[in-house]
């Protein structure tokens, strides 16, 4: 009854707030947006690069579609890329090849060199297969004589064994004749024999992926993260900071000068503002599935459940944190040491891969949990069985924080 | 009706060095307006929120309707108006008391009813659904007042009531309280207004934590023999200043 007041209050008041209910509905979607636009065209990146001298065919090769070619008439590699603002630059001299890379934007410099070795090696391939086409020629006429020769060879044997065979009847020795009709057999299944020539087998390759496609792209593998993140995000600063203007508008005290629970006031706010989380979600993974086309393999109803999880551990955290703030200022200071870190745990650079301190830290981290969740749901298809630890986790944060945050109003009123 | 409706006893409380509270006895009969005057900083504030609970004392007792306090169960029959206006300003007045009304378990039948009586009392009716951030300061302290008396309490705590509220308006709500006392309420009142202390049954002094004096305002002017509890502040406030010259 009280935490329903509670909850009526908040919704009341978010509901008034007509900027703060943009923010959290609207502002994900924008930036969502802004997303995918920045990452789906990734493949398109192009790199300049000067040339001076340099062989025709080391240049066909070199000029891919991640590479632009420009042709100078200076050896001097610095200057050039400074006056033509390139990325790299590329002399000759006799069969020494020299590039210089400007390196100020270290995607465009890995552009170029594997343009450059890709390059090399098909050059190189080239020269082998003319080298080798030349070596069958002179092996297919090679063979051509031998075959001649051997066929006069065989022409004769098969003469010989047919006079003997005939020879052979005439006498009537009939195992002889056998016997010399199996070699002649023999004889002339070799002929038949030696004109198969082996070919070689050309390889080519069909590619399968065991999740997305070969469509896939950077944001799609980003996406489960930031969804995760834009709630935890929000309705961490959300709830944080309505419950400071509580505290330093007077009415939390005032509240607490009722006879209501702690806790229910906890619990209201937990169910008032994790409404709103539930609706952010919704929006979120719906506007993201149906306009951007992102392929959901699992169930979408994980993805609400872990993504209300988080909500509710964002919102806990964002209570317990706004008791160490005594303005709304204050309380923007404590995202970049609390939410922002965060993001760097949520799957954006494997965990796997980070130094052991590193990972212990990410396993304090409430988003580095949902965010894996939510990666294995969308992603993989986890079930609820796979990322069951994932959310129980989440659970625990949330109770751990619940209690420490009914602990803590005891500062306002000692029952 | 005989029964006193808080008792304290040797309340004390210091936050870090500075005494807060120095042993102070209060003793509020039902039907009766307790003053508390004291210049800021006397330690009003903090002896009103012991006796609700919401304070810890070190030491001494306060019982509430015969309850030790704190608990929490015995906040229901207390109004409570704080010193700052703790309202919700994004919400309408109505809804400041439909909300409070509802903390405080009035009966949802009863609650309309209540809400129309507390605003008729505080002259609130015409602009009951008008949001409290257009509120000036006068009726943002009226609504306080107002969401004190929404479930009806036998003992009402003021913190500084009349501070903003233009003298026409304080005379009424002065009426109104004095209403209230003959039906048998009792209110524990904070001012530093003197003419306002005039108009309490029983004062009390503090002063730097310490309770200086007390009694009936005709009787502390007697005692002091001056002819205004104004004097009667200045006089006990030299004489606490001048003992302690002499420790």
């Amino acid at each position: 009854m009280r935490t329903m007041a509670i909850v009526r209050r908040v919704f009341k008041q978010m509901l008034r707030d007509k900027r703060t209910l943009a923010l959290m509905f609207l502002a994900p979607l924008l930036i969502m947006t802004l997303m995918y636009f920045l990452f789906q065209n990734n493949t398109t990146q192009v790199a300049s690069l000067g040339v001076h001298h340099v062989d025709q065919s080391v240049v066909n090769v070199i000029d891919t579609k991640n590479v632009t070619i420009h042709h100078y008439d200076s050896s001097q590699a610095r200057k050039m890329i400074k006056q033509h603002d390139l990325d790299g630059y590329l002399t000759q001299k006799n069969g020494q090849l020299t590039i210089t890379y400007s390196n100020s934007n270290p995607t465009n410099t890995s552009l170029i060199k594997a343009s450059l070795q890709s390059g090399l090696v098909k050059l190189k391939m080239k020269t082998l297969v003319t080298v080798t086409k030349k070596q069958r020629a002179a092996l297919e006429s090679q063979q051509a004589a031998l075959k001649k020769l051997t066929a006069a060879q065989t022409q004769a044997t098969v003469t010989k064994l047919k006079t003997a065979i005939a020879q052979a009847q005439a006498r009537g020795d009939q195992a002889t004749a056998e016997k010399l009709q199996k070699q002649l057999k023999q004889a002339t299944a070799t002929t038949s024999s030696s004109t198969q020539s082996a070919k070689a087998t050309s390889y080519t390759t069909k590619s399968h992926y065991i999740y997305g496609s070969s469509d896939s792209t950077f944001f799609e593998s980003f996406l489960p993260a930031f969804l995760g993140f834009f709630v935890f995000f929000f309705v961490f600063l959300i709830s944080g900071v309505s419950l400071l203007n509580e505290r330093t508008t007077g009415t939390l005290s005032r509240l607490l000068a009722t006879p209501i629970r702690r806790s229910e006031i906890i619990m209201g706010y937990l169910i008032g503002y994790g409404g709103f989380a539930i609706i952010q979600t919704v929006l979120t993974v719906v506007f993201t599935i149906t306009v951007f086309k992102i392929h959901l393999v699992g169930s979408i109803w994980l993805v609400f459940l872990t993504n209300l999880l988080l909500a509710l551990v964002a919102l806990t955290l964002g209570i317990f944190i706004s008791t160490f703030a005594n303005s709304e200022f204050q309380m923007i200071q404590f995202i970049p040491l609390i939410v922002v870190p965060q993001i760097f745990f949520a799957g954006l650079v494997p965990v796997d891969g980070m130094a052991s301190w590193l990972q212990a830290i990410a396993h304090i981290m409430p988003l580095y949990y949902g965010a894996n969740a939510l990666t294995a749901v969308v992603t993989k298809g986890a079930g609820l069985g796979d990322i069951g630890v994932n959310l129980l986790i989440l659970v625990g944060f949330m109770v751990v924080l619940t209690m420490l945050n009914i602990v803590g109003m005891k500062r306002y009123r000692k029952v | 009706m005989a029964t006193d409706y808080v008792i304290a006893k040797q309340v004390s409380k210091h936050f870090g060095h500075q005494q807060v509270l120095n042993q102070i006895d209060l003793t509020l009969p039902a039907g009766m307006i307790y003053g508390l005057i004291g210049p800021s900083g006397a330690g009003k504030t903090t002896l009103i929120k012991s006796i609700l609970g919401m304070e810890a004392v070190d030491s001494g007792t306060v019982k509430v309707m015969d309850t030790v306090m704190p608990n929490r169960a015995v906040m229901a029959q207390v109004g409570y108006m704080a010193q700052s206006d703790a309202l919700y300003e994004t919400l309408t007045a109505r809804e400041n008391l439909t909300l409070f009304g509802q903390l405080m378990s009035v009966p949802k039948i009863k609650l309309a009813q209540m809400i129309d009586y507390a605003a008729g009392l505080v002259d609130l009716t015409s602009q009951l659904d008008k949001r409290v951030s257009g509120y000036s300061g006068g009726m943002k302290r009226r609504l306080s007042l107002a969401i004190a008396l929404i479930q009806d309490p036998q003992l009402l705590i003021l913190d500084e009531p009349t501070v903003g509220i233009d003298p026409e308006l304080r005379q009424q709500i002065w009426t109104e309280l004095n209403k209230l006392k003959d039906t048998g309420k009792s209110m524990l009142v904070t001012t530093h207004v003197m003419d306002e202390a005039e108009r309490c049954d029983y004062l009390m002094l503090i002063r730097h934590g310490i309770a200086l004096a007390e009694g009936t305002p005709a009787a502390l002017k007697q005692q002091y023999a001056v002819d205004t509890i104004e004097q009667v502040f200045l006089k006990a406030g030299r004489m606490q200043d001048a003992n302690d010259g002499n420790r």
